[in-house]
């Protein structure tokens, strides 16, 4: 009993800085700008269902390129042993100890018209590579950015999945693509459904990503609710019902994803 | 006024939005530390200042002679647009004394009675200011403003990239020949404000009709941009990665120190001229010391380091004299009469045109581009 209180701290910290918050957003979705009830916010919203369309689209290829880029890292990794794994693992780890803005930036330098990349390519005699300030920038820099975040869950999944298993699929005769479509993948879901969850979230509420690498071109739900409190449009109270409509869509999403993935809490809890 | 690191600040702001973050410059002695020095005419009891500016707008040497010359420790701030300041400031929960937001700006701040009157008893180098700028139409009786820097608005252009035929017009930045090498500038006011120039308009109508047709335009001129920049443009202008961008007189001055290839010319339509000017917020906690910081950013020594690193124009007389002639007489940056005669300088708006600006802003950005 007496050790519920060494939870307190952690319980303070959350009212304080979430939920207190998260009142807030709520009272501000619901008022005016002289503090009267409407819900005006929401309906003013209709107009950027198109914003909110690139969002989901974009944090959607991201998510899916990380699978098809994470997921053969992630088996390869988890059957290495030694060395080379704690290696790799660094290697996965090392670009998440910078800023997160600093290496946004420095794929500017490195896409840009005459950027480190356009440079190398045309020495060479190639054609140059135009996509700075497109969507193919801004989801290239979601994959970069969030891969690890696929990798890493997928990673720990397999590695603990019981060789066991394996074997006695084997001895029942499967060959290696029965055992990888039968065996392996199945229990490796949770791991891919986590790995979703951290890839797709952070995705489709960026700004940074589209404001650095999409020139402003391609505005996403990210840049419009940073407009409306930052930006060139300073209105807090739609800011804050556009989060709330947002925050609404992702939970949504996530129960839909948690159903697919039934009976695989540790999905959720890795 | 800004360069890529406004970018920066102003994302970390954004991450600290609620918090009010506030870092200090130097050390953090606050109010009595250095004690009391006196300084011929100003007579100070120490304690501190606290200053929001735009980002790369001052020589950082002279906030320390200030506080050697006072005692007065400087908190310095900065911010990366007139928006995110006003939205900073409107947001609630900072303590700043003095900021130095630009003329519409000021216009809207009056208007809403977040500045306070100054007393320009404190401020005896207000003389020194260019009699031209003092009275301006967003603070007509100038209770509340001291310009600290002004110039003009232009398009910047390589010259390397760009045909001469083709220069000379707001045009330019429509033109489809340079298609994906144009970069636009990022705000709402300065964009709009270029498009209702380009049809003719004012840059202060408060008809709507006007300002949606000028939306319109903007819509068109979309596809064939780049992409849309503030202080990016440094990078983008320098480093050839584009061939046309519009941007503040100042700043070309110093791209073209890293980039001689590039040119600067004022659109025949007229071009934007803009005072930014020092102001001191409504229940400022330090009100005496910032009407003191004003004063000495006034001083002809803190004027002329000031110009000399960021080159905008200086509203202050006895800079001009002291300047090397070769700036002093550059006619985009001490302009004459027929250069000025094609500038309009933005005026306050009422609410509702705001709204306008920003709904219209928003349709602008969000629109795709296929």
């Amino acid at each position: 009993m007496r050790n519920k209180w060494l939870a307190a701290p952690y319980v303070g910290w959350m009212a304080l800085f979430v939920v207190a918050p998260l009142v807030l957003v709520v009272v501000y979705a619901l008022t005016t700008r002289d503090g009267s009830f409407t819900l005006d916010n929401f309906s003013n919203m209709l107009q950027y269902t198109s914003v909110f369309g690139r969002s989901f689209l974009l944090a959607g290829i991201a998510t899916v390129l990380c699978i098809l880029l994470g997921y053969p890292m992630a088996y390869f990794l988890a059957r290495e042993r030694g060395r080379l794994r704690s290696m790799a693992t660094l290697l996965i780890m090392l670009p998440m100890w910078m800023n997160f803005l600093l290496r946004t930036y420095s794929w500017v330098f490195l896409l840009e018209r005459n950027g480190f990349f356009n440079t190398l390519l045309s020495s060479i005699g190639l054609p140059k590579l135009d996509i700075i300030n497109t969507e193919a920038a801004v989801v290239l820099g979601m994959v970069y950015n969030f891969l690890p975040f696929m990798v890493l869950p997928i990673f720990s999944v397999i590695v603990k999945i019981d060789h066991r298993v394996i074997e006695a699929a084997q001895d029942l005769g499967a060959n290696s693509v029965q055992v990888f479509r039968r065996v392996i993948f199945p229990l490796s879901l949770p791991g891919v459904l986590s790995g979703v969850t951290m890839v797709f979230i952070p995705s489709v509420s960026t700004f940074v990503i589209s404001r650095l690498l999409g020139g402003g071109m391609s505005m996403l739900v990210g840049d419009l609710i940073e407009m409306q409190f930052l930006g060139s449009a300073y209105n807090p109270h739609l800011g804050s019902a556009i989060s709330l409509v947002m925050m609404v869509i992702v939970l949504v999403c996530m129960g839909i994803m948690n159903r697919f993935g039934e009976g695989e809490e540790e999905a959720v809890l890795l | 006024m800004k360069k890529t690191l406004a970018l920066m600040l102003s994302l970390a702001m954004a991450a600290s939005l609620m918090t009010g973050c506030v870092s200090s410059r130097g050390d953090n002695s606050g109010g009595d530390g250095t004690g009391s020095s006196s300084d011929g005419a100003q007579q100070t009891s120490g304690g501190e200042v606290n200053v929001y500016n735009w980002g790369e707008y001052i020589d950082e040497s002279v906030l320390e002679d200030f506080e050697e010359a006072t005692g007065i420790h400087v908190n310095y701030q900065m911010y990366d647009s007139n928006e995110t300041m006003y939205s900073m400031i409107a947001g609630g929960g900072t303590d700043y004394d003095v900021v130095i937001p630009s003329d519409y700006m000021i216009a809207r701040m009056i208007e809403e009675d977040m500045l306070e009157p100054l007393n320009f008893d404190n401020i005896p180098n207000f003389a020194d200011i260019d009699p031209e700028l003092k009275n301006p139409e967003y603070d007509p009786e100038n209770l509340y403003s001291v310009p600290y820097m002004w110039g003009l608005m232009g398009v910047i252009y390589n010259t390397t990239m760009v045909d001469e035929t083709d220069l000379g017009s707001w045009d330019l930045l429509w033109n489809e020949k340079y298609a994906d090498d144009i970069v636009m500038i990022d705000n709402s006011r300065d964009a709009i404000g270029i498009a209702l120039k380009r049809l003719g308009y004012s840059y202060n109508t408060t008809d709507a009709a006007q300002i949606t047709e000028a939306v319109d335009t903007l819509l068109e001129q979309k596809p064939i941009l780049q992409g849309y920049a503030m202080d990016e443009i440094f990078g983008k202008l320098e480093g050839a990665n584009a061939a046309i961008g519009t941007y503040y007189y100042g700043d070309y001055l110093t791209m073209v120190e890293n980039n001689p290839d590039l040119g600067f010319y004022i659109p025949e339509e007229g071009t934007n001229i803009y005072v930014d000017a020092m102001c001191i917020l409504k229940d400022a906690p330090n009100k005496e010391n910032a009407e003191i910081f004003i004063n000495y950013m006034c001083s002809t020594e803190a004027g002329l380091k000031n110009c000399e690193e960021i080159w905008y124009s200086s509203p202050l007389l006895s800079v001009r004299e002291e300047l090397d002639p070769e700036v002093s007489s550059d006619p985009y940056a001490y302009p004459d009469e027929t250069i000025m005669a094609q500038c309009e300088s933005y005026a306050g708006l009422p609410q509702d045109i705001l709204d306008l600006y920003d709904s219209e802003w928003t349709r602008l950005k969000s629109a795709s581009v296929s």
